[in-house]
């Protein structure tokens, strides 16, 4: 955990990476990674494939929480700045409007909020990811390059319970691999 | 160029072998077979294809085209920098600017690029809420574009202030005065506005950015290696990093979209909330916002029709494209025309004589070529955008894209300096000249404005890999299967087959 630091495995060993060669390919051996009861495994794709979350399992982000407080502290901070400068620390007459004159004073409350969420967004999205993390066992694979390409990958980590060096291997062939390797930590 | 053609035919052929993961899809190069529209990206590439076509002009020596743009952009930017050094070294006198005229080319300039900037956050923003896959293409580029725009309008208001050294006191910083902005001002407002709009855009190019600068380390050796594995924060390309990142490009979308109507809404609220006749209106947010889209989409058309030519990229950046953009500027442009015609109107019923008087003024007084300059630029030469033929003609998509471009600086310039130039009192009024200090300063914004767009085809991804292969047929999990439809004797085919110019009962 934390940053610049991959939580990885103890050990020597990293896992099994799986090539395969197409997004579809990819989708169901996702579906037969899930189904075989696996919890600490990746896979790895050059976009987005849609619908693989759901092939993983995977629970809905809850990225727009994070995201949904920072923007309404950045509310909160617009509201509060402007009616604390207009009321007590430099209260202005202007057009013998009130001192909290709040309908002037929505534009700038948008503005922060949108800014707030914005911030929550990408930091919270890097935080999640532990990102950045510019070590990891996979960059060790020269096959692996492609996974920013087109290569299609899937990755099962050594201390997934479930995991054995020559039945995941045996699984991740019989579910289509084209290539499966043994990373080292 | 014929060496180029070659090296693209050899990247063409390998790409071919090496990427044989998808070839079994590759013959779909047919029209989509649920709708039957064209495919957004033509020639069926692989998904090696598109990196390669994407990421080997960053690999490459700089080609003497690019030298030649960017040295030129260069010293526009130097122009810049020269005036704004005489600017703050004599004051403000250096430019045409007199009572009654208080803002001419600075504010004119500043509106025009945050103008230019909206389009971009509409392809990458709006679209991408509305499902327009066709944004993937250019969404990198205009995106860029909205942060080098937002950049150059910066300067402006920074630069007119008079006294550019307390420039700080436009941001509620505590000080030894104990003074505070004037929250109700619409200038204030604009502060924030215009700032969190390019504090957001940057932040949303660089979470797009991501995934493809990955794929620049993983393709390149060395120093390069690093910078870009820095860059690209150790991406590894990752589902379950994936997941929460299409979350927050969708938030990221969803809070870009009201954002970015805001920051025009608020700029024409400089003028709208004022009491001067010609500003004084409440047409205006609508009425900006909608010129904002028209400018900024004439400014991604006059940039991606040299920079896909000069890259290569005739086939990722189609005909298409420039087709739907030049039907949003068909649609923009009927919509500004729409608010100038709306502005006599409300000139003759609100039934103020200031009012009346200074529209009158505005057609036909002695700005009437500035004004006349902007109708014909930007509501009557987008109208030839109906015409199939001018929109599927690059020559004439250049061309009316410039004019757009011009018109539109000339609806700012006839908003402010028509509406100043007429004081309440006879006495005042002035005819507002630029001097060459005004002109030094516009051209060299546009010198940073190119100078920005020239570094950033040079050295970023220019097209976004990743979205552009969500595109394509071969990346869905589940590829769709081209039904077989059938058509009874004499039913009318459906129009998907019409398109295709299908007889009733050919099957498809």
């Amino acid at each position: 955990m934390g940053l610049l630091r991959p939580s990885l495995p103890p050990g020597d060993q990293f896992g099994a990476l799986a090539e395969f060669s197409s997004p579809a390919e990819l989708y169901h051996a996702c579906e037969g990674v899930r189904d075989a009861g696996y919890t600490k495994w990746d896979a790895h794709a050059p976009f987005p494939v849609h619908g693989l979350d759901r092939a993983m399992g995977l629970k809905a982000s809850r990225l727009p929480w994070v995201s949904l407080v920072l923007a309404m502290g950045g509310a909160l901070t617009g509201v509060g700045l402007q009616g604390w400068v207009s009321t007590m620390a430099y209260p202005l007459v202007i057009s013998g409007k009130p001192f909290f004159s709040w309908p002037a004073f929505v534009p700038v409350t948008f503005e922060l909020a949108v800014l707030g969420g914005a911030l929550g967004a990408v930091f919270g999205m890097f935080a999640m990811n532990q990102l950045p993390t510019l070590y990891h066992p996979l960059f060790n694979s020269q096959a692996f390059e492609r996974a920013t390409d087109d290569g299609f990958f899937l990755s099962i980590e050594s201390w997934d319970p479930k995991f054995d060096p020559n039945r995941t291997v045996e699984l991740l062939r019989q579910l289509g691999a084209t290539q499966v390797d043994l990373v080292a930590s | 160029m014929s060496g180029t053609q070659n090296e693209s035919g050899a990247i063409g052929a390998k790409a071919g072998q090496t990427a044989g993961s998808s070839a079994g899809l590759a013959d779909l190069d047919i029209d989509d077979p649920v709708d039957h529209r064209a495919p957004l990206i033509l020639g069926a590439p692989t998904f090696h294809a598109i990196t390669e076509a994407v990421a080997r002009h960053l690999e490459r020596k700089p080609t003497r085209g690019w030298w030649i743009c960017f040295l030129a952009s260069l010293s526009m930017l130097g122009l810049l920098g020269v005036s704004i050094a005489w600017l703050f070294w004599e004051g403000i006198g250096v430019w045409g600017l007199n009572n009654p005229v208080g803002w001419a080319f600075d504010i004119t300039n500043f509106v025009f690029w945050v103008g230019i900037g909206h389009a971009g956050t509409l392809i990458s923003a709006i679209l991408f809420l509305f499902r327009q896959k066709w944004r993937t293409s250019i969404n990198r580029s205009a995106e860029a574009m909205t942060i080098f725009a937002v950049m150059c309008a910066l300067i402006f208001p920074g630069i007119h202030i008079g006294r550019p050294w307390v420039a700080y006191w436009m941001f509620p910083i505590p000080n030894q005065m104990g003074m505070w902005p004037q929250f109700r001002s619409p200038l204030m407002w604009d502060v924030f506005a215009v700032s969190i709009y390019g504090s957001v855009s940057a932040l949303f190019w660089f979470v797009g950015l991501v995934p493809d600068l990955a794929t620049i380390r993983d393709r390149s050796t060395g120093i390069r290696r690093k910078i870009f594995g820095a860059l690209a924060l150790g991406w590894r390309g990752s589902m379950r990093h994936w997941h929460h990142y299409e979350k927050a490009y969708l938030i990221l979308a969803g809070l870009a979209a009201p954002l970015v109507l805001s920051v025009h809404s608020i700029v024409s609220m400089d003028f709208a909330t004022s009491q001067l006749p010609g500003w004084h209106t409440t047409i205006f947010p609508p009425y900006f916002v909608a010129g904002a889209i028209f400018s900024g989409f004439a400014m991604v058309t006059t940039l991606m029709v040299i920079t896909r030519k000069v890259f290569g990229m005739e086939h990722i950046v189609t005909m298409k494209h420039f087709d739907y953009m030049a039907k949003i500027m068909l649609l923009t442009g009927m919509m500004v025309g729409y608010a100038y015609s709306l502005e006599f109107f409300i000139a003759w019923f609100s039934g103020s004589a200031y009012e009346l008087f200074t529209f009158k003024n505005r057609a036909f007084g002695p700005y009437a070529w500035a004004y006349w300059t902007m109708v014909s630029c930007n509501v009557l030469s987008p109208q030839l955008f109906w015409f199939k033929k001018v929109r599927g003609s690059l020559v004439w998509l250049f061309v009316l894209s410039i004019f757009i471009n011009i018109g539109m600086w000339f609806e700012r310039f006839v908003i402010i300096v028509t509406s100043l130039h007429r004081d309440f009192l006879p006495s005042s009024w002035f005819y507002f000249k630029p001097t060459l200090f005004d002109l030094t300063t516009m051209i060299g914004s546009f010198g940073l404005f190119f100078t920005m767009f020239c570094l950033f085809v040079r050295f970023l991804p220019i097209v976004a890999t990743a979205e552009v292969k969500t595109v394509l047929p071969q990346a869905a999990a589940h590829p769709p299967v081209a039904p077989v439809i059938e058509f009874a004797e004499n039913d009318s085919p459906t129009p998907g087959g019409r398109r295709l110019g299908l007889a009733p009962g050919e099957a498809v």
